[in-house]
């Protein structure tokens, strides 16, 4: 199982990797039009070949990464910033109506997808990257309240937390300084796995207009831009396509190996 | 389990209420005035004032939620500000596409789900398991209106088994309309069917794992007569729940889906009525696709309960 770990976190940090380079160097302009080299299949110039405006598709997706990983990253940020602490919340005050509010408000925003989300928000202030993060971020959020929730409870119940409430510390010191600590290997899991899906959340609004605008470069919007000239040139249509995959398997594989590896019991479970 | 029922519906109801509350609010936030959008910059005050009574803008805000949530109740969702139609109407309209087609995917989806899961759960550790596992990873990392595209250059431009894009109608007949749907279905339901025969597959796994399943083969059973005698059925409840969830994310998946094949269904709808600014469209449509939601998930649960008498008395 190691090796998903690795494969996972080698394929993500190609990403990454191209992400951060594209700050100071890209192969061309990516916003540089040239038209007499329009459409061209990839070629020695242009290693992934150009779209229909002649712009140069491997900067773009360079760049492209660049605003999934930040959509994504930012998006998992609010989520784990509002839902972890709802969520130890939560647990240290089970069965008050605290609790109550806190579950029943997680299950209320659950009933909004994050699609339905970003075109409440899109209606409002219209459309933008800020947008899809705001939305995919507000959809994490009872992800990781319950999931914290979940793992605190039943960490509420051993001898070590017992032991810190005889040394006379309050329930917040306990979430804080007991409570967190053991759950923050399922929040690394989940937060991989979220990243994973917020991926895909960020291309499937920018692919349906309610993401990152022009000239933001986004893979979603370049599958947009595919669509209707993906007989002609389905390169145009493939390789936005091979990015997001390749970057949503990575990140779960990564999460999957992440799980095996911090949870002992697992390992012994599977040997 | 009438106390139980009693309590959830109470919980179903105070969720509806809140989820129209903050849709509404969302939408009163939003900039600019659907009357004067509708006259243009150059309206006569009296006229705009006449459009704003007309459509009941100029009632208070308390007054207008009350109007919307008890026109709702008995069907009426107000009149569109664009096309001066009734959003009803105009709704069930589209729902006649986007509805069949997300039923048609959960119908794939399990299709497919049900026997790859059984199949890995039965061969656990071995090639066929770590096939279907393979499989399924891949299955959730595409983006399915990716896949769409790839369905759509495969099988309608270069096979041409199918129509590119756009829908005959169902007074074409039922096969014909089926026929249409059928890519859009395919692609809406392949990330679905990954995480339904993973689900699967794990909750068969657990279920092997249980006192009654060494039973069942101690008195005889062979592997595969207990498998599907005790196995399955047991597995069942948690795959279950994972269906009726993923129902609400098919019908919200399948507003992205109508667009890569150009399907006038809910998701043409309600990006339409964004750029003209007819919000009441917009919110009529995100309250919808939430109320099937929080349904769906009082029905799953109240479902669970009755399979599991435990359940009941916990809530």
């Amino acid at each position: 199982m190691r090796r998903n770990l690795i494969l996972g976190a080698a394929l993500s940090a190609v990403f990454v990797v191209a992400a951060a380079v594209s700050f100071f160097w890209t192969p061309f302009d990516h916003t540089a039009l040239d038209i007499p080299n329009k459409l061209r299949t990839p070629y020695a110039a242009h290693l992934l070949g150009t779209d229909h405006f002649g712009r140069d598709i491997l900067s773009m997706i360079m760049v492209g990464a660049r605003t999934s990983i930040a959509v994504a990253l930012v998006a998992v940020g609010i989520g784990m910033g509002l839902g972890v602490p709802l969520g130890l919340w939560a647990a240290a005050r089970q069965g008050t109506l605290v609790d109550e509010l806190i579950m029943r408000g997680n299950d209320l925003v659950f009933a909004f997808p994050s699609l339905v989300i970003a075109i409440l928000i899109t209606a409002i202030f219209g459309a933008g990257a800020i947008n899809a993060i705001i939305a995919i971020g507000i959809f994490n959020i009872p992800v990781f309240a319950r999931i914290t929730r979940g793992a605190a409870l039943s960490l509420w119940q051993r001898e070590f937390i017992m032991a810190a409430r005889v040394a006379g510390k309050n329930a917040t010191r306990i979430s804080v300084e007991h409570i967190l600590p053991n759950v923050t290997n399922l929040l690394i899991v989940q937060g991989t796995i979220q990243f994973s899906l917020g991926i895909l959340a960020e291309a499937g609004l920018s692919y349906v207009g309610l993401g990152a605008q022009p000239p933001t470069p986004s893979w979603g919007r370049m599958l947009a831009d595919a669509q209707t000239l993906v007989s002609v040139a389905p390169h145009l249509a493939l390789i936005p396509g091979f990015a997001i995959i390749l970057t949503v398997l990575g990140l779960n594989l990564m999460g999957d190996g992440l799980r095996d590896y911090l949870d002992p019991r697992l390992r012994v479970s599977r040997a | 389990m009438l106390r139980y029922t009693l309590k959830r519906l109470l919980s179903l109801v105070i969720s509806l209420a809140v989820a129209s509350i903050v849709i509404f609010v969302v939408i009163e936030v939003a900039p600019g005035d659907p009357a004067s959008f509708m006259l243009g910059m150059n309206a006569q005050p009296e006229t705009l004032a006449a459009l704003r009574s007309e459509l009941g803008l100029d009632a208070s805000k308390p007054e207008r939620y009350l109007t919307w949530v008890t026109g709702m109740l008995s069907g009426d969702f107000g009149t569109s500000y664009t096309y001066r139609t009734p959003v009803s109407q105009m709704i069930g309209d589209r729902l006649w596409i986007s509805l069949p087609l997300a039923l048609y995917a959960l119908a794939l989806s399990t299709l497919v789900a049900f026997p790859a899961g059984i199949y890995a759960a039965s061969r656990r550790g071995q090639a066929g398991d770590i096939g279907v596992m393979g499989a399924t990873q891949l299955g959730v990392a595409v983006p399915n209106f990716w896949f769409a595209m790839m369905l759509v250059l495969i099988f309608a431009i270069n096979l041409r088994w199918f129509a590119a894009g756009g829908f005959v109608g169902w007074d074409q007949g039922f096969w014909a309309g089926l026929h249409a749907l059928t890519l859009p279905a395919i692609a809406l339901a392949l990330p679905q069917a990954a995480i339904l025969a993973r689900v699967m597959r794990s909750s068969l796994l657990d279920v092997l794992g249980e006192d009654f399943m060494r039973t069942a083969r101690a008195k005889g059973l062979t592997a595969r007569q207990a498998l599907w005698r005790h196995g399955l059925r047991n597995a069942l409840i948690p795959v279950l729940t994972i269906i009726g969830l993923q129902f609400s994310f098919l019908l919200a998946g399948s507003i992205i889906i109508e667009q890569v094949f150009y399907l006038p269904g809910l998701g043409r709808l309600v990006f339409q009525s964004i750029s003209a600014r007819d919000l009441i469209v917009v919110e009529s449509v995100v309250m919808l696709l939430v109320f099937s939601v929080i349904v769906v998930n009082f029905l799953v649960d109240l479902a669970y309960a009755a399979v599991d008498p435990r359940l009941r008395s916990r809530a």
